[in-house]
């Protein structure tokens, strides 16, 4: 029960709605640090809008997303600026359709990625263009972190390539890559097995594994695999219809009643008896 | 159900509606004929002749045979070039679909290699090259003219580019900034008497400062909304320069604006001037030949700076802007600083390229900065090919000086009779060729772009990768 006792992202009360639509409704969850965290449920439970109220891309109308740093000091996501999320909060995200830069090269995506630390060693840029200051070592470093990443992903012999010439799967790592040189506490993912074979889908979860043990990051992601949610998740949220309808580790959360009742439909006595049975 | 083998239905025929059927493209032919002769009967058949005051029509029916038999022999020939066309996209080369798409440097990016010393060379050299060409400093005034007029509008799509090109903000109002920077040397310089020099830069930020003032408002624009509003933006400032009166001296402009100076030695024939301190005879095309060098230091500056930038963080957050905004705000980019940066210093660039005008014309009037200034330096950064230097810098060479070499082209009188006056087709032509090149190369001359950075081999990126931007 790690995300109890340390948990790393605290999502209290969080509403978020479009007019008269109700996306999320008063869902409370934790996110512990070091955990693999998924968030699932049917489709249209608010699992993105969750995301992008995460990563300020929403504002949401009620609640609070804290986010509790290493050194105990805690960031209101909500307050902060959109930008501020990946750079002050270190919440790093990938996106359900993938959202690459697909005329820049796989290199460049990565240096993009660490925008802000190079933006500081060129000395916002007036240092840079003179080519005074550290810009030139710090530029290699970052390739070298660059590289690191390709290689871990296997995607370093195209380096050179644009990436929108690469097969998908590779693009669903590259954004992982690209997301990690932001240097994340906590890793986003919007649905990353979406579309690749069960070849690919481990290698995904061995990824994702060594993400969180080589480098301390924290993983919340959102998916339909359930191979993938089963197999690698210390800890699952489900949704539905924007209200959180269990919480706990995935085998508590696979005999649950209302899980199987909202994944799977049930008749109307049968959400009676189960009503009765948990007591609602 | 027996499905029909998929594999033996490809091998029978091979795809018979492409091939070129005759009898259908003459019928159509005849149609189309017909329609010609149609609308040649009230437009062609009849012509006024007048002789006093008489007034009679003259029958021109060979003529319309003609254009029928013309226009006949035309829709034949395009059915049979589409039939063909059509037949070869039909059958796919054995490259396709087999193996992933190589982005190959093109011919364009081989040449570049040779093509861009071998440009700027011609430019440094281009004043020599003239005078021994014309035989004298007098009579190459025109060429040298001319070569400042294409320099001022390459600095000016270089300038651009940053915001269209790499960037990806389509921004109309480019002249504005151009304005700005043109009244403020003739501000600063009538009013206060400050040189040339000074007012360089000051004109510079001026400008940048106004680059930034029109970015506020349209952060949130995107596309078509966008373009609406810079180009207003364009038309305020030149409606302010007229309507301001006590400032510009409105319609009228603002003349006798101070000429330039060699670093202070005035291009004067008395005494102290810079013919007479280098010891040389007064030539009034001193100050041309250094007006010629002046623009083309600014643009190769304009230059140097972009390139420079694409390679610095900015640079490159301004090319993830055009490729995908949202998801550079997912990774902690300020897409608000980064659009104001782009805004500001491409403004910049257009400021010096304006008190460079100034300086150049010695008047300037709010006639100069209308809005077909705009439409030219962003065709000229959108034929180039957006974000290629050397493909915008090509543009500007064909876009401006195309027309000027036009209107030298004397020997088609030889060929479409003494009549014939090349000048007054300049726009027609203009315009085909821009329908022409849109057809060819619909994403530029050189669409290409080259990346930034590279880990092993340069590889240049394949134009259909790369976005446009949202507006």
């Amino acid at each position: 029960m790690r995300w109890i006792q340390d948990p790393l992202l605290d999502v209290q009360h969080l509403t978020m709605r479009f007019g008269g639509l109700v996306a999320i409704n008063d869902l409370s969850f934790k996110v512990g640090r070091g955990d693999i965290t998924a968030l699932i449920g049917p489709n249209g439970a608010g699992k993105t809008t969750v995301f992008n109220c995460i990563t300020g891309f929403y504002k949401p109308t009620e609640g609070l997303i804290a986010m509790r740093k290493p050194d105990g000091s805690n960031l209101l996501l909500e307050r902060l600026p959109g930008n501020s999320i990946n750079w002050k909060a270190k919440v790093a995200r990938t996106f359900q359709n993938i959202r690459l830069f697909s005329g820049m090269t796989l290199l460049e995506n990565l240096l993009v990625a660490q925008h802000n630390p190079l933006m500081l060693s060129s000395g916002y840029t007036f240092l840079g263009i003179l080519g005074l200051g550290g810009y030139r070592t710090a530029e290699k470093e970052a390739i070298e972190k660059a590289k690191f990443w390709l290689e871990k992903t296997r995607l370093i012999d195209r380096a050179d390539d644009p990436a929108g010439d690469l097969p998908y799967g590779d693009q669903r790592r590259l954004e992982i890559a690209r997301a990690m040189c932001t240097d994340p506490l906590l890793l986003c993912l919007d649905e990353p097995a979406a579309g690749l074979n069960p070849r690919e889908s481990l290698e995904l979860n061995n990824l994702l594994l060594s993400i969180r043990k080589d480098h301390g990051t924290s993983l919340l992601l959102i998916e339909h695999d359930m191979s993938v949610v089963m197999e690698i998740s210390d800890h699952v949220v489900v949704l539905d219809y924007g209200t959180k309808i269990a919480d706990g580790t995935p085998s508590e959360v696979k005999s649950d009643p209302r899980v199987i009742a909202a994944y799977l439909g049930v008749d109307d006595e049968e959400v009676e008896q189960v009503e009765a049975e948990i007591g609602v | 159900m027996n499905a029909p083998p998929i594999t033996t239905a490809s091998a029978e025929s091979p795809a018979l509606p492409n091939r070129f059927d005759l009898t259908a493209a003459i019928k159509d032919g005849l149609k189309t004929a017909l329609i010609m002769l149609g609308l040649s009967i009230p437009i062609l058949a009849y012509k006024t002749d007048q002789s006093g005051g008489d007034l009679w029509l003259s029958p021109r029916w060979g003529l319309v045979a003609i254009l029928c038999a013309l226009v006949f022999g035309l829709r034949i020939l395009l059915h049979a070039f589409m039939a063909t066309k059509a037949a070869r996209e039909a059958t796919p080369s054995p490259h396709q679909a087999t193996e992933f798409v190589h982005a190959e440097p093109n011919a364009f990016q081989k040449t570049s290699r040779f093509a861009i010393p071998f440009f700027l060379g011609v430019a440094l050299a281009f004043p020599v090259i003239i005078y021994f060409i014309q035989g004298g400093l007098n009579e190459s005034r025109y060429w040298v003219d001319l070569g400042i007029l294409i320099l001022t509008y390459v600095m000016l799509g270089w300038g651009l580019n940053i915001v269209v090109g790499l960037a990806g903000l389509l921004d109309l109002g480019y002249v504005a900034f151009y304005a700005v920077g043109a009244y403020s040397y003739a501000l600063l310089s009538t009013t206060f008497g400050l040189s040339f020099w000074i007012c360089l830069p000051l004109a510079g930020i001026l400008a940048g400062f106004w680059g930034m003032i029109l970015g506020f408002p349209v952060l949130r624009l995107r596309g078509d909304y966008l373009a609406i509003v810079t180009l207003a933006f364009g038309e305020i400032i030149r409606l302010v320069l007229i309507n301001w009166t006590d400032l510009t001296n409105g319609g009228a402009g603002i003349s006798s604006i101070p000429r330039a100076t060699f670093f202070g030695l005035p291009f004067t024939s008395g005494e102290g001037g810079f013919a007479q301190t280098f010891g040389l005879e007064f030539n009034g095309m001193h100050r041309i030949i250094f007006l010629y060098y002046l623009i083309l230091a600014l643009a190769l500056l304009t230059n140097f700076v972009t390139m420079r930038l694409r390679k610095l963080p900015v640079g490159r957050a301004w090319e993830a802007l055009r490729e995908d905004e949202i998801a550079c705000r997912s990774l902690g980019i300020n897409t608000t600083n980064v659009k104001l940066t782009a805004f500001a210093i491409g403004a910049m660039f257009g400021g010096f390229a304006g008190s460079f005008f100034a300086v150049r014309q010695g008047f300037v009037s709010p006639e100069s900065f209308n809005f077909l200034e705009s439409a030219i330096i962003l065709a000229i950064v959108v034929l180039g090919g957006m974000g290629s230097q050397i493909g915008v810098a090509i543009a500007a060479i064909v876009l401006v000086g195309g027309p000027e070499i036009l209107r030298n082209l004397t020997f088609l009188q030889a060929v479409f009779g003494s009549g014939f006056d090349p000048n007054e087709y300049r726009l027609l032509l203009f315009g085909a060729g821009m329908v022409a090149m849109m057809v060819w190369r619909p994403r530029g001359l050189i669409s290409e772009r080259s990346p930034t950075v590279i880990l092993k081999e340069r590889k240049a990126i394949s134009g259909s990768l790369v976005k446009e931007g949202h507006g």
